[in-house]
């Protein structure tokens, strides 16, 4: 058996494991962390596809940003697990439907030479070959006008939700951090340079030298 | 060198070799993690105690002395208090989590590693994507931090917790967007590229090296990266995840004992790891900074050393930021910059005036 192989069955059975704990979990916070777990396997599975951008995307923005503000999200929130599975029973027909399709598809997608739908290229590919520089050539050429329409698009989502929160109070007394910066001593304070206005007495100039 | 150990070791084991080889790739990869793994954690004892000293003098106090001669014991003698000492779980924690954070905490940043350069060739994984991996693994390292926070169910870790998945997540977005200039003037995503291009040049056809590393033509990028470097960190002047004036020692105040050590020891850590991508990335890596003066591994030890040093003063020089002023840095200050000098960068690599060609 080769090393793959083992490290295939290995990301497998994680991913197959974790992904059930996902919907067994009493607990929310680890069903968010066994999503963490399996979405990190299937980053490994992709590793030996071949497609290390896609697995390392996938880590960066899925692990490393979404499913953080996710499990931030779950912390902060009170969830009830058991009235949340109160309609099982009345919506297992539904889920088994939706289950179902999702189970025939991937079967057709993985038995596709059967199908004859999947001419599948060779995967022995040389040692340098990069598929990040390869995906950028067919994403910056090809591609080019769809990626940019796709990133405005996304620019556009980015602004309007910046926009929404964007509501002043009359009466908010939230300090400014530009202006505090801003702000110079001399607007502050005001040094006066004076005589003094009181003799020392005596006694004390002769406890200075003591 | 790993031809050398096999065709050793089929030598000695004979008959045996067939059971050995599938797991080889396994033990020979194990066998160089250690050697990176054994330098690494040593140095990053050896970083306490250099700070404790840096910070002591910058105060004029003297600093550990007792432990050994001039103190050099003194790290010893911690890690070996805090693994004597009792690891407390609080009676309302999840015992589950609590034990899983400092582990997500110390696992990155022991894991970014792996695609380190430290001279020609001295490298565990020479891939492709080195930059896309760094980048991945380092964002995985705020679990830690949150898992910790919400699994000590008290107070002050929570509020640890919300205030390091913001901070952390916001300074990635500025030191992500940085890297994109090296990426896009190195026109490579591996490390060891990225710090071959940087021997070319005018300047380093003068013989000054130094002049044509990244630092300079990015020098706006270079102090992003820097500055974003110490944020992501969670050190001082940015350590409002762990500030003791407000929330004692955020997402730390449960643990105890080795728990607690492996926080500190993925901050240490993590504070190498960037110290050594910055002289990967803007500073030349094992690149000498004058021609005459052969390359090698320790001018890489000396910048990472700079780097740190530059870590401890600014630790022992500034007022801690508030909060508000952290986001605002971030947010409104380093991501408008680094996309200004992403367009500047890119317009200099098409005009007649690039020093990229």
């Amino acid at each position: 058996m080769e090393f793959k192989t083992l490290l295939f069955y290995l990301f497998s059975t994680i991913t197959v494991l974790a992904a059930l704990r996902v919907i067994t979990a009493r607990n929310p916070v680890h069903a968010v962390l066994f999503l963490v777990l399996a979405f990190f396997n299937v980053a490994g599975l992709w590793m030996l596809l071949q497609a290390e951008f896609l697995s390392l995307a996938l880590v960066m923005v899925y692990v490393g940003a979404v499913m953080v503000l996710f499990l931030f999200v779950v912390m902060m929130l009170d969830i009830n697990i058991e009235r949340v599975r109160a309609g099982f029973w009345s919506n297992l027909p539904l889920g088994i439907l939706v289950g179902g399709l999702l189970a025939a598809e991937m079967a057709v997608v993985l038995s596709g030479r059967y199908f004859g739908l999947a001419n599948l290229p060779p995967q022995n590919l040389p040692a340098n070959y990069s598929n990040t520089k390869e995906l950028a050539r067919v994403l910056f050429t090809d591609y080019a006008y769809p990626f940019e329409i796709a990133s405005v698009i996304l620019l556009v989502a980015i602004i309007v939700a910046v926009m929404l929160t964007l509501r002043k109070r009359k009466d908010n007394k939230a300090m400014h951090s530009s202006d505090q910066i801003a702000v110079k001593a001399r607007d502050r304070m005001r040094l006066v340079k004076m005589a003094p206005e009181v003799e020392l007495p005596a006694s004390a100039k002769e406890g200075d030298k003591a | 060198m790993e031809a050398m150990v096999v065709s050793f070791l089929q030598g000695a084991l004979g008959t045996a070799w067939p059971t050995v080889k599938p797991v080889w790739p396994l033990v020979w990869t194990l066998a160089q993690i250690v050697l990176i793994m054994a330098p690494l954690l040593l140095s990053v004892a050896y970083l306490t105690f250099w700070e404790r000293k840096v910070i002591g003098w910058m105060q004029v106090r003297i600093g550990p002395n007792r432990v050994g001669p001039w103190g050099l014991l003194q790290p010893i003698a911690d890690g070996l208090k805090l693994f004597l000492k009792e690891v407390l779980f609080p009676s309302a924690a999840d015992k589950k989590l609590f034990v899983v954070g400092p582990i997500m905490a110390i696992a990155p940043a022991l894991a970014a590693w792996a695609v380190i350069p430290f001279s020609p060739g001295w490298v565990l994984a020479n891939i492709d994507a080195g930059v896309l991996y760094l980048l991945a693994v380092s964002s995985v390292g705020v679990y830690g931090i949150i898992i910790a926070g919400w699994a000590s169910n008290s107070k002050y870790p929570m509020f640890g917790a919300m205030r390091a998945s913001a901070q952390m997540i916001s300074y990635e977005v500025s030191m992500g967007l940085g890297l994109i200039c090296v990426l896009m003037v190195s026109n490579s995503l591996n490390l060891s590229e990225i710090v071959m291009a940087q021997s070319k040049g005018r300047f380093a056809s003068y013989g000054l090296d130094f002049m044509s590393w990244n630092w300079l033509p990015l020098l706006p990028m270079f102090g992003v990266y820097l500055i974003s470097g110490v944020a992501e960190t969670n050190r001082a002047p940015f350590d409002v995840v762990e500030g003791e004036s407000e929330i004692v020692a955020g997402h730390m105040v449960e643990y105890s004992g080795m728990a607690f050590a492996m926080f500190f020891l993925a901050e240490y850590a993590n504070m190498i790891l960037i110290s050594a991508m910055t002289s990967i990335f803007f500073l030349g890596g094992w690149l000498s900074p004058v021609a005459f003066i052969p390359d090698g591994f320790h001018w890489m030890a000396a910048k990472m050393s700079a780097i740190l040093f530059f870590f401890l003063w600014i630790r022992a020089t500034f007022p801690r930021y508030r909060y508000d002023q952290l986001m605002r840095l971030g947010w409104k200050v380093f991501v408008p910059l680094t996309l200004v000098w992403i367009l500047v960068v890119g317009v200099w690599m098409m005009s007649p005036l690039s020093i990229w060609k």
